[in-house]
């Protein structure tokens, strides 16, 4: 009996290819699209409006129907709100920049997700991410960057480790999205031509400062002035949420030089600005540090390279384990602006060795 | 394997309904409502079929409209009804564990100035009749109730509500969608205006059913444009549906004894082993005085949804309250509205058998759903936040 997949389909067209080529390769194939926020619904207005709507739905089923295998909507919004949005809206409150989607892959994707494909005595979960992994000899495995380097989405999945790694499958990992889209198109999946989502899917309209508003008790809201760094105040502010590190616009001053957010104090509700120049960092802290090996550097510095936005490149840096799943990066050459709450994902090469949350940037 | 356990979502058509549907493009091209010699032998047709659906009810075939189905016959009822009331009846009765197709047209009939009384079942999903009927006044343009639910097949007792309704001068419907086929029904005795029955719930085709509306029941039609159906349905008759309900519906009308002894046998054997080999499952609905083909069970610690995939998976078909436009399942109102909390709602699944359930099919269940319950408990345990509170 052929070993059977759990694919998490959004309805776009890389969870699609990506169940649809397990299912070439033999795999007995369970589509699952997860209904992880409130407004699934029909609605010709908010059409397109989020990843999970009911229009993707039914693209996600119509894949499952040409492709011929088994296909459920499952229900995690309650697991969702807790583990995900709850910790997104607290970020956001404690002056923090979160990563909500390195969030639902860590608690969503990869936890509740194989939590339920071992009640459906499924072998293997599998995304449309793109990313790779790779079984040495020794039977340990490695996540790599996708072949597709623009692609790559592997700094969003340094959280797995190694049982992780040996139940997920990422059929893309070694395809450009140029062969995904053609693959589509020759399997005749009508969504071959469906525009990328670019949002976080449960703030569809973009504006995370609001969607923190409605979910927050008032009390919660950090009110407070924006200062520089020798303690001048320039103005006040509604709230640290919003706020995010190198931020420049909607600061609500008028000064004779671009002024940008370097600091935010979520306890004193103190955003503190400066030139771009004092942007710059020599390292950072992360913590809730997870290793894909499992095994802890012993020796005392490491040489790496870390990606501290998904978007930068991967900068080299040194690295020294701190106590408590904690570590300390110091960048080789001056480093960027460093923001709390998004992840620092360390590389070597093509490699992820692991990654943490930025927990505060290290000066000179 | 495949084992279909979800009668109570819709029955596999019955061969004699598919014998029955491939002889219609022989038997009746025409429309009914035509005059010529095809029309006519249509017409003939149609109306073989009007008594037979009328005989599984025992009405008078003029008495019976054909719908596209139980929704359609239900909206039909209901706002036939409020439209066709005078202004001084302004308030509805009805009950808190009622099918979709009632619940939606009564909350819109709410936004138009209606009061509704929904009366809340026991913890078995009775109505009590004496607070229904207790509800009924001369303000009262209708009572509408469903004659068995369809999610733990409790049987309505309407006989005083069928009284007091009369008593007073309102429109007394019986949803009977999940009754047909399962209890006898004898619209006289029961005492209603209104009946809706659904062909496919009895093995019939789907996008059929039908309307009993008592001689001189004041009901306004809700399809205009044509006189069909004594002008209460417009359109062309759905043909071949109807022809295929009336083989279901005279089917039905000779074997429901017979039927309904060998399903009570196959349903209890089945509740019997899950009992015992599922420690703390529990019966959501009476054990007297519910249709004997439905099941509602509460799995404890695990999730319904997750159970329902897994049986499926296994080749087990069964239900889970309802599902959404999207297509996941929704906890049960049916069983909030009895008293369980949301966590046992969505731990419970319905599993209805029906005519081609078999001995073996049932022997195959009783096997496969306790194996994958406790598979699915320890892969995915699901706790009673609120029972822990």
């Amino acid at each position: 009996m052929s070993a059977r997949v759990l694919v998490a389909m959004s309805g776009g067209v890389d969870s699609s290819v990506a169940a649809a080529l397990l299912r070439e390769q033999g795999y007995e194939v369970v589509g699952v699209a997860m209904r992880l926020t409130p407004e699934a619904a029909p609605s010709s207005a908010r059409r397109r409006a989020t990843c999970c709507s009911y229009e993707d739905f039914e693209d996600a089923r119509r894949v499952a129907e040409r492709m011929d295998f088994p296909f459920y909507v499952i229900d995690l919004r309650a697991d969702f709100a807790a583990r995900v949005v709850g910790n997104f809206v607290s970020e956001y409150l404690g002056g923090r920049t979160p990563n909500p989607c390195v969030m639902c892959n860590r608690e969503i994707k990869f936890d509740r997700l194989w939590s339920r494909a071992r009640a459906l005595e499924a072998d293997f979960v599998a995304t449309g991410h793109y990313a790779q992994i790779e079984r040495d000899a020794a039977g340990r495995f490695h996540l790599k960057r996708a072949h597709d380097g623009a692609k790559d989405q592997s700094y969003f999945l340094f959280t797995l480790g190694q049982n992780e790694l040996a139940h997920t499958l990422f059929p893309l990992g070694g395809m450009s999205k140029t062969e995904v889209r053609e693959r589509a198109r020759v399997l005749g999946l009508a969504n071959a031509h469906k525009p990328e989502s670019q949002e976080i899917c449960f703030v569809p309209d973009g504006d995370y400062a609001s969607f923190v508003e409605r979910a927050a008790a008032p009390a919660e809201i950090r009110r407070g002035s924006i200062v520089t760094a020798d303690g001048q105040t320039l103005a006040e502010h509604r709230g640290v949420h919003n706020f995010t590190i190198g931020q420049r616009r909607g600061l609500g001053i008028a000064a004779g030089t671009p002024m940008y957010v370097r600091e935010i104090r979520a306890a004193t509700g103190a955003v503190v600005v400066g030139s771009r120049a004092q942007l710059n960092s020599a390292g950072l802290v992360a913590g809730q540090v997870r290793m894909v090996d499992g095994a802890w550097f012993e020796s005392a510095e490491i040489a790496l390279e870390v990606k501290i936005r998904y978007r930068h490149p991967a900068l080299p840096a040194k690295l020294r384990m701190l106590s408590g799943a904690r570590a300390e990066i110091r960048f080789n050459h001056g480093g960027p602006a460093v923001t709390p709450g998004q992840a620092c994902v360390f590389y070597r090469g093509d490699e992820v060795l692991g990654g943490g949350f930025i927990e505060h940037a290290v000066e000179g | 394997m495949r084992i279909y356990l979800d009668h109570n979502a819709g029955s596999p058509m019955r061969l004699a309904v598919r014998d029955a549907i491939g002889r219609v493009g022989e038997a009746a091209h025409g429309n009914p409502s035509s005059v010529h010699r095809a029309g006519q032998s249509a017409r003939r047709a149609l109306e073989q079929a009007r008594e037979q659906v009328a005989a599984l009810i025992g009405a008078a075939p003029r008495a019976v409209v054909f719908t596209s189905g139980g929704t359609e016959s239900n909206n039909l009822a209901i706002f036939g009804a409020a439209r066709a009331a005078g202004s001084d009846r302004r308030r509805i009765v009805t009950s808190a564990i009622e099918h979709s197709s009632t619940i939606a047209p009564l909350a819109d009939l709410e936004g138009h100035g209606f009061d509704v009384i929904r009366v809340a079942p026991d913890r078995d999903g009775r109505i009590s009749p004496k607070a229904v009927a207790s509800a009924i006044d001369n303000g009262v343009a209708l009572v509408t109730l469903g004659l068995v639910n369809a999610e733990v097949g409790t049987i309505a007792e309407v006989a005083a509500v069928a009284q007091r309704a009369a008593q007073v001068g309102a429109m007394f419907h019986l949803d009977a969608a999940q009754a047909a086929g399962r209890i006898k029904l004898r619209v006289e005795e029961l005492g209603c205006d209104l009946m809706t029955v659904s062909a496919h719930k009895i093995g019939g085709p789907a996008g059929i059913g039908s309307l009993f509306i008592r001689p001189g029941a004041r009901l306004a039609p809700i399809m205009l444009g044509g006189p069909q159906e004594s002008g209460l349905r417009a359109g062309t008759p759905n043909l071949p549906g109807a022809i295929g309900f009336g083989a279901a519906a005279s089917e039905v009308t000779g074997a429901l004894d017979d039927e309904r002894a060998r399903i009570a046998v196959l349903a209890d054997a089945l509740l019997d082993h899950l009992t015992g080999s599922i420690p703390a499952l529990c019966l959501n609905g009476p054990r007297d005085g519910r249709v004997a083909n439905t099941l509602n069970l509460t799995f404890p610690g695990v999730l319904g949804e997750s159970m329902l995939i897994a049986l499926d998976l296994e080749g087990v078909e069964v239900s889970m309250g309802s599902a959404c436009a999207a297509g996941a399942v929704e906890p049960s109102h049916v069983l909030t509205a009895m008293g369980r909390s949301a966590a046992e709602a969505r731990s419970s699944l319905r599993i209805s058998l029906g005519w081609s359930t078999t001995a073996n099919d049932i022997a195959h269940a009783a096997e496969i759903i306790p194996r994958v319950w406790r598979r699915v408990a320890n892969a995915e345990p699901a706790f009673d936040a609120e029972a822990l509170r």
